[in-house]
């Protein structure tokens, strides 16, 4: 079967299995590896992209669902010279630090903070409740996000 | 929130005294910002290549069949005749050219179980199987059968009689000491399994040369194992066994051994093949076979006066080293060095055992055998102190060490000592008296129609930074510092960045050395076939032993070119190699200064130096469900000298955690020998929403013997998260808990009188055939 749909503003097509997992077309068929499979089973949250907006588990979508779709992946975030407001904060804040988790977590913390909503630090747990980190307890994923946030309220700052 | 403070005295906090060209020390030197991650931006973007990510154009997938015995004779390995097998590679052990081992301490572990052999666990090797797509082997796996005959099987170290390993430690005379004590306190402790998880699964890829060499590229903490065990086992010279380390999301010491089985594997499959062979385990293999936390039971007899000194320490530590050796002795002599605790104690024993059962074998995991052993002291010590009627912090006080006092191998704790500044430090982050003056009157006030209630704990421990007693003079650790012809300066070594900031703080090092900036300093990849062996990355040995020898490269290097050129290094470095080309300072390990231990009696100095760390932890219980939600954690932790501050709190605010999920949630069920909990579905860690806010605060007691001034900070927060939650489950309820995880089941039993549930750790047996 072929599936047509947008990957980071670039309109794709791929000849495959209607239930080939996301995860796999984006890795695999696009060469887009930057999404990562931590459990393929919808725990971890390493492979979280968003679809239509929505934050999902590219290792639970079958791409027959996806015909049509807009996807964003962490390979869209940055422009061709500079890293993104959320990647800049990342990486003064100290929010990667073996990084496996951290194409995941950035997508979440991306539709939290397109979706237009009061931003705190109860609602980035929220947000990033189905992403997994095993290095940083947290505290610099959240202070992270919390200063993109900030940024994008104050521009100038 | 984060703070820094530093503490020691005049003498303690002065400029390390090494023989040093003097252009290395001038002073005024413009301190250099501190740089973001190395390779952030590369993680950021996704273009960061993890294992699984390399790209090897006809390169197979690889597949290993394992036992589902715990204990058996492998009577044989049947392939279905139905089955296509002229598409599929098998490997079994006759495939082996050399030794059936994987080398690591004791050759005990066969890299394949061969057909006739013991069958010890229920995750083990048996033979392997490749295939160009992953449905033909997902369909070859289902045609393979195992025949085995079960022997009995030994789940229990209590109960085992097969001992790995055991090791003992004390001074003074433990009889008089017990006969000075008004009181004798005994309790039991138990901790079972933590899984590292590492986000990243292990995986290792296989590249065959024609000479029968191979190259492994893969997610590891120790590219040198697995090349000396390559080398052995497949009969290679130097050459022919290359590593290569590719990013690694986490190892948390999950990839200190592991990865050298794994990549025995993919290299027997890919030179049976002749093509690259990919080994990429999932999630459910990673947690069913790979190493876990050992499992200890943990017993202490403690004597103190009525005026509250400490007289007498007993202590018994069994640890459950699982199917085979692989680290346990090691493991097991760190616990019981630690075991007794940051205390001063004139009269200590400990006796310490590694006992083998029919589980998979357990490893190396962040505070390697010291976490245990510290939950344990921790819980006796607060137990002392509500015997004694004194609060827990000022007990503490009393007994921690000071510079001067001895440890129980005979260890004279001249410099570098902290315990007292991190645990002020944290009781003041914390406001640990005023807090737990309010969850005591709380308690005292406590209805019996309350639904929860709050408590605040605390805990002290330490950390031997680097390896045990002689292990680095053993292993004799070569880095180097090198400016190249055409004038780039790089660093040598084999230690890996899996997260916790190598390639950051290396160039940091070398480059406030040289009088550069860091950007101009880079790091040479962990090839095999490029770095020199440094040794591996564990043990919180980088940023101390590693740091110190590219230091010493560094100055080396910067006097050589100086005294050639006339001029400061920063403005003569590019020109030094256009014309006289490159040069390479190599630094092998001298021991610190005035550092002895005796292996034989096990007495001396068993580390250069200690880390030193105090956590305080805020808890809510749940009365009706036991369940325990941490509210905040502040974590003080001196590590010496800090070289990156931003990077230093990761390593504080994320190892807390993990002790946080060790003490809470974190527990793995066995029946028969085999993990129940195997997927991370039924294997939980914290989220974002169960972590507890985070407060790192750094305290600096530098090392002298370091020319930086550093220790080791990796593994200290793990040690203290566990103890000081349990704590304050105390406080709140008034019960003790003496086995990990404090799960509801645990609490709701201490809290009802009820029988506490399995002990951690421990396996059920099997389940009766045709039982419903």
């Amino acid at each position: 079967m072929s599936y047509r749909f947008v990957v980071n503003g670039n309109a794709v097509e791929v000849e495959v299995p209607g239930m080939r997992r996301l995860l796999d077309v984006l890795r695999e068929d696009l060469a887009l590896p930057g999404t990562k499979e931590g459990c393929g089973e919808g725990e971890c949250g390493a492979c979280s992209v968003i679809l239509d907006g929505a934050v999902v588990d590219s290792c639970l979508v079958p791409v027959c669902q996806v015909d049509g779709a807009a996807v964003q992946t962490v390979e869209g975030l940055a422009g061709d010279l500079q890293l993104s407001d959320l990647q800049t904060a990342f990486l003064e804040t100290g929010g990667a630090q073996c990084g496996i988790c951290t194409p995941g977590m950035l997508m979440a913390a991306e539709a939290h903070l397109a979706a237009g909503i009061p931003v705190t630090d109860e609602s980035i747990r929220e947000a990033i409740a189905g992403n997994l980190c095993r290095c940083t307890g947290y505290t610099k994923i959240v202070e992270a996000i919390a200063l993109a946030a900030e940024r994008r309220r104050s521009p100038a700052s | 929130m984060t703070r820094m403070a530093r503490a020691g005295n005049a003498s303690t906090a002065a400029p390390p005294q090494v023989a040093a060209p003097a252009s290395a020390t001038v002073t005024g030197r413009v301190v250099p910002a501190i740089p973001l991650r190395r390779e952030g931006p590369a993680k950021l973007t996704g273009i960061a290549e993890y294992t699984d990510d390399l790209v090897f154009p006809g390169a197979w997938f690889g597949a290993t069949i394992r036992s589902s015995e715990p204990h058996a004779r492998l009577v044989a390995l049947d392939l279905d005749d139905g089955f296509d097998w002229s598409r599929v590679a098998v490997v079994t052990a006759a495939d082996i050219p050399g030794p059936n081992i994987v080398s690591l301490i004791q050759d005990d572990q066969p890299i394949l179980v061969p057909v006739g052999g013991e069958i010890r666990h229920q995750a083990e090797p048996l033979c392997l199987i490749a295939a160009t797509d992953r449905s033909t082997l997902r369909a070859a796996k289902r045609h393979v059968r195992v025949r085995a005959e079960r022997l009995p099987a030994v789940f229990d170290p209590l109960a085992s009689t097969e001992e790995i390993s055991h090791c003992d430690v004390g001074r003074g005379d433990i009889e008089l000491g017990f006969a000075e004590a008004d009181l004798v306190v005994e309790g039991t402790y138990r901790v079972g399994h933590q899984e590292q998880l590492y986000i990243e699964n292990q995986a290792m890829i296989a590249v065959p040369h024609p000479d029968g060499g191979v190259t492994v590229h893969g997610s590891c903490q120790c590219p040198y194992y697995i090349h000396r065990a390559l080398m052995r086992s497949l009969e290679l010279s130097d050459a022919q066994a290359v590593v290569i380390q590719a990013e690694t999301g986490g190892g948390f010491g999950g990839k200190e051994d592991y990865p050298s089985l794994i990549a025995l594997h993919a290299a027997l499959l890919a030179r049976k093949v002749g093509k690259p062979v990919r080994m990429i385990y999932d999630r459910h293999e990673d947690l069913s076979a790979t190493t876990k936390r050992h499992p200890a039971v943990v017993r202490h007899r403690t004597g103190v006066t009525l005026d509250g000194r400490l007289v007498a320490q007993e202590i018994d530590v069994v640890m459950d080293g699982g199917a085979y050796c692989t680290l346990s002795p090691v493991v097991l002599s760190r616990g019981v060095l630690h075991a007794a605790g940051p205390y001063r104690c004139p009269n200590v024993r400990v006796r310490g055992r590694t006992m083998a059962t029919n589980t998979p074998p357990n490893g190396a995991f962040r505070g390697f055998g010291a976490p245990q052993v510290e939950f344990a002291v921790e819980m006796q010590v607060n137990r002392i102190a509500e015997a004694l009627s004194i609060s827990p912090l000022e007990l503490r006080r009393r007994w921690a060490y000071r510079e001067g006092d001895i440890t129980p191998t005979g260890q004279v704790l001249r410099e570098s000592v902290a315990a007292v500044e991190v645990l002020e430090a944290a009781a003041e982050a914390s406001e640990f008296t005023r807090h737990a003056e309010q969850t005591r009157r709380a308690r005292e006030a406590r209805r019996p129609s309350a639904r929860t209630a709050s408590g605040i704990g605390l805990a002290l421990g330490w950390h031997g930074a680097g390896f045990t007693g002689s292990g680095e003079v053993h292993i004799g650790s070569v880095a180097a510092v090198e400016l190249t012809d055409t004038g780039i300066i790089r660093v040598l070594s084999a230690q890996t960045e899996m997260g916790q900031g190598t390639r950051t703080i290396f160039p940091q090092l070398v480059a406030a050395e040289l009088g550069i900036e860091a950007d101009e300093v880079q790091v040479a990849p962990q090839d095999t076939s490029i770095v020199p062996d440094s040794g591996p990355t564990v043990a919180s040995r980088t940023a101390m032993v590693v740091g110190g020898l590219i230091v010493m490269a560094a100055r080396r290097l910067r006097a050589h070119v100086e005294s050639v050129s006339g001029k400061t290094f920063a403005e003569s470095y590019r020109d030094f190699a256009t014309e006289h080309g490159r040069l390479r300072v190599d630094e092998r390990f001298t021991p610190y200064p005035n550092v002895e231990f005796n292996e034989q009696t096990y007495t001396g100095d068993a580390y250069p130096a200690f880390g030193w760390a105090c956590a305080v932890a805020k808890v809510d219980v749940d009365l009706d469900t036991g369940e325990v939600t941490v509210r905040d954690v502040v974590s003080a932790d001196d590590a010496g000298r800090i070289i990156h501050p931003v990077l230093a709190e990761g390593q504080v605010e994320g190892g807390t955690l993990q002790a946080v999920g060790y003490a809470t949630i974190e527990e793995i069920k066995l029946v028969d020998g085999r993990y129940l909990n195997d997927r991370l579905a039924t294997y939980l860690i914290p989220t974002a929403l169960d972590a507890p806010r985070l407060h790192a605060v750094l305290v600096e007691k530098p090392f002298p013997g370091a020319p930086h001034g550093a220790k080791g900070i990796g593994e200290l927060p793990m040690d203290v998260g566990a103890p000081a939650v349990v704590a304050a489950i105390h406080d709140a309820i008034g019960v003790w808990i003496n086995d990990l995880p404090a799960s509801p089941e645990r609490v709701l039993a201490a809290l009802t009188g009820a029988p506490p549930p399995r002990a951690p750790g421990l396996s059920a047996a099997a389940p009766q055939k045709g039982a419903a």
